[in-house]
């Protein structure tokens, strides 16, 4: 075990260091952060002055070795546009997102499970098949597009004509199919509820939930459909195997069968994409949290892209890796608890 | 799983008892929460010029004199202002004015704050003609140039005094309070005390910036309303418009050209169109394309863009048709020159110059900078092939435009500029001027044009104090701009704010685009 975790620490080392590497050798692509500093009208001198402080004449390994020399005491530079050590600005950022993916990875368990073993056990009827026809649809629904779409249904609301308003019928119809809207459309709020440190959270207050809600199932929607087809098929192909067989002939009740027996089986392979997938998840925020205005890590990336706030994309590229590579990690972890034939450090049986 | 299941359904709680729990928000004070592009970059507003920072300024800080609608000044800290001679003005101030910080507004505040913004990188350029500021007592100020300078009032505008007793001294590391650090962890960019009509309680970068009305604000007769502001960066255009009709945000800026309609048939909300003062063209890179060296293909070049063309297909009458720098308002603009569409003629002047085979050119433009400036350039290249001038278009974003625009290695290129100083002017100086690296002129002068007649002309002009004369002199330079083709103008852009039923922003808007928010009368609360 303490062999594992360490070799996953040197992977991670690995992995930020690669990063950084990368993200430096790019930093001449992503624009000129001195233009994004000061205003039109300032003469090439006073820019050429600011180049000069922040160090950005210096040669690249120049640069890149003060950078790495200052990173391994923990200090990844300041941002350009928060005037904040990067960290620091990333470490403000991360409880929103991360809240947003706990909230999209509830909505996915909650839904998936259900709705993928009750397609397998009854793969032909309606119910299944609008499931399996309405997966297909929403993976291939862009992110942005369901954001907005569930902006206009349930903050903006919408008033449905489409059926003659005269008749009892369409009057009706046109009144049910209509929305009010009133949801937030935007941000995390004003009730948040502080936790400690730098988590301010959405999750204990009937305001902060509401916020959560649409860029939730927004982001959830991504990656549902895909559970729900990944369940399917797992469960299906269990439901096939010699024990499952065996049990029914016991005479077991098919419920217990399903959801004892079978399920179990079925979510090993469902831990090891779902939880690399979460890891994804993170990254996939960056749409959702742009579309809600949601003060995550996804949307502050992006403005630090479009700043060239390079610092903060340094910083951010290498914490995302970190994530990815601690994800990984757990779900290894979880997968040997799970599955006890699974030897973590991988010596020869 | 019971934890879940809690959860659950408190979320589904939530969501359906929503439209019970908005009253929670609404309180006897009037809120106004705004959506802009863009939240202010920090508190020290010469940190940066920009127009964040200055719409910031006008919330938290008064300026000596601002614009009105029509381009006229308006006394705010200055109730009066005379010349005493050539290079000398006076200013009377209010005397009954306090900080937020219970200090009491002075002449030597005004003093200091010049001095600050002589100091400046972004304001320097802007405040090098004025020489020395002096305070003869509390409520008497004297301002001198170096010559004689007509748009000192211009200036005036962006003279915001701060609050000097506040920012004097040094913080507990040791750092000069008033000292100012360009991205920075200054004083003066955390904390803040000025003179305006709003105080600001709390700011989280990026996030929100909350404000409350300043109880001894000065400007008893203002008849704005507004008790507390939250103000939301939303930087999405879908979004912030999502937000306005979704009743999220009072007061949006910036409707991009494709919600306009939405906006306007929007029920509860209304837009507000003002004509801009940003001018929108084209620069041809005389150094790399001899044939723009020959006034007769510039000529041509204007001469087969059709400006009404753009501004109604591409941007929905989103714009102003232009033919020369100076928006109407301007006292460079000159009513007689209009844009001159005519492929013929364009065709003619290609084949006196002995283009009529027309040549090859590389053309760069942003891609989210101005409104539809991919789509503009895009159309521009299609009306350069008519003359047979084949265009190679790269368009890219913002942070790799500047750079690449600096490098000055394509053939043509788009610039969009507003003028700092609400003057004609400093349209020349930036973009037509004989470049000068010593002086800083033409700086953005991508095509190297160089008009050292037009040039002395408006060297005349800005030394010139007699404001009718200097009127003719800029507007005789814009004709001359015309005649040479020097430049090609496309349009003014609009600009457009949005806000909900009985939020009355029209009369606090302005062409230069700084909501005067403490004027602001909301006439019912949520």
């Amino acid at each position: 075990m303490i062999a594992f975790l360490t070799k996953r620490l040197m992977h991670a080392i690995l992995v930020m260091l690669v990063i950084s590497v990368i993200a430096f050798a790019i930093q001449d692509n992503l624009g000129d952060p001195i233009q994004q500093m000061v205003g039109q009208s300032v003469p090439e001198s006073e820019r050429e002055a600011l180049r000069e402080r922040l160090g950005l004449n210096d040669p690249f390994h120049v640069q890149y070795l003060r950078f790495a020399g200052n990173a391994i005491q923990g200090d990844f530079g300041y941002s350009y546009f928060y005037r904040e050590p990067a960290l620091d600005v990333i470490a403000r950022h991360l409880p929103a997102t991360l809240e947003l993916v706990f909230g999209a990875t509830l909505i996915i368990v909650l839904l998936s499970v259900p709705i993928g073993v009750y397609s397998a056990i009854k793969p032909r009827s309606p119910i299944s098949r609008f499931f399996m026809g309405a997966s297909i649809v929403g993976i291939s629904v862009p992110v942005f597009l369901t954001a907005i779409v569930l902006i206009q249904i349930f903050s903006i609301g919408m008033k449905v004509t489409l059926f003659p308003e005269g008749t009892a019928w369409g009057g009706w119809l046109n009144a049910t199919l209509s929305t009010q809207g009133g949801m937030p459309s935007f941000g995390r709020g004003q009730d948040l509820v502080h936790v400690f440190g730098y988590w301010d959270s959405n999750l204990f207050s009937a305001g902060g939930l509401r916020h959560l809600v649409l860029p939730s199932i927004a982001l959830a929607s991504i990656m549902l459909p895909l559970f729900i087809r990944l369940i399917r098929a797992e469960m299906l192909e269990v439901l096939q195997s010699e024990y499952v067989k065996f049990a029914r002939a016991k005479g077991i009740s098919p419920w217990r069968i399903y959801f004892v027996h079978a399920l179990k089986n079925t979510m090993l392979p469902v831990i090891t994409v779902g939880g690399v997938q979460i890891g994804t998840m993170v990254a996939y925020t960056i749409l959702t949290e742009t579309v809600f205005q949601w003060p995550g890590m996804g949307l502050m990336f992006l403005d630090a892209i479009n700043r060239a706030d390079i610092p903060l994309i340094v910083a951010y590229l290498m914490i995302v890796g970190v994530i990815f590579v601690i994800t990984n990690t757990i779900v290894d972890l979880i997968y040997g608890l799970v599955n006890p034939t699974v030897k973590l450090t991988g010596k020869p049986a | 799983m019971t934890f879940n299941k809690t959860l659950l359904s408190t979320l589904v709680g939530a969501a359906v008892t929503g439209a019970a729990l908005l009253p929670m928000t609404a309180n006897a004070d009037t809120t106004l929460r705004i959506g802009y592009s863009a939240d202010p970059e920090t508190l020290d507003i010469h940190e940066q010029l920009s127009g964040g920072m200055l719409r910031f300024s006008h919330l938290s800080f008064d300026p000596l004199v601002r614009w009105t609608k029509d381009f006229d000044f308006e006394p705010r800290l200055a109730t009066s202002w005379e010349q005493v001679d050539d290079t000398t003005m006076r200013m009377t101030l209010r005397d009954d004015v306090t900080f937020h910080s219970g200090n009491k507004f002075t002449a030597k505040d005004v003093v200091w704050t010049i001095e600050r913004l002589k100091e400046s990188p972004d304001y320097k350029a802007i405040f090098e003609p004025i020489a020395s500021a002096e305070a003869i007592d509390d409520t008497t100020v004297e301002i001198t140039t170096h010559e004689p300078y007509p748009i000192l009032l211009n200036l005036a505008t962006y003279i915001f005094p701060m609050d000097s007793e506040f920012y004097n001294g040094t913080t507990d590391d040791g750092d000069d309070k008033a000292e100012i650090v360009k991205s920075g962890n200054s004083f003066a960019s955390r904390n803040v005390s000025g003179t305006g009509p709003f105080i600001v309680t709390e700011r989280r970068q990026g996030v929100r910036v909350n404000f409350e009305r300043f109880d001894e604000y000065w400007d008893s007769e203002s008849p704005g309303n507004v008790d507390n502001i939250v103000l939301t960066p939303i930087s999405e255009n879908a979004s912030r418009v999502a937000a306005l009709l979704s009743g999220g945000v009072d007061f949006i800026d910036h409707v991009p050209p494709n919600d306009l309609d939405r906006v306007r048939e929007g029920n509860g909300v209304n837009l507000v169109e003002i004509p801009g003062t940003r001018i929108i063209g084209f620069q041809l890179n005389e150094e790399r394309v001899e044939a723009f060296q020959d006034p007769r293909v510039r000529l041509a070049v204007a001469y087969a863009i059709n400006q009404e063309g753009i501004v109604q297909r591409l941007m929905r009458g989103f714009a102003t048709p232009a033919a020369q720098f100076s928006p109407k308002g301007y006292s460079g603009h000159n009513p007689e020159l209009t844009p001159r569409y005519d492929v013929d003629r364009a065709l003619e002047l290609m084949a006196e110059a002995g283009y009529e085979e027309g040549f090859e050119i590389d053309m760069i433009a942003p891609n989210n900078r101005y409104v539809n400036d991919a789509q503009i350039a895009q159309a521009v290249a299609n009306m350069l092939a008519r003359i047979n001038i084949d265009v190679n278009l790269r368009t890219m974003p913002l942070a790799q435009y500047w750079p690449e625009y600096d490098t000055r290695q394509s053939d043509m290129a788009m610039i969009g500029w507003h003028s700092d100083t609400e003057d004609s002017a400093n349209f020349f100086q930036y973009l037509s001027a004989c470049i000068d690296a010593d002086t800083g002129a033409g700086q953005y002068n991508y095509g190297s044009y160089c008009n050292e007649e037009l040039d002395a002309l408006v060297a005349a002009a800005d030394s010139e104090t007699d404001l009718e004369k200097r009127q003719e002199m800029l507007r005789e330079a814009e004709r001359m701009l015309y005649d040479d083709a020097g430049y090609i103008p496309l349009h003014w852009q609009n600009l457009a704010y949005a806000a909900r039923d009985g939020v009355d922003v029209e009369p606090i808007l302005n062409a230069i685009d700084f909501p005067y928010l403490g004027d602001l009368v909301v006439e019912d609360a949520n």
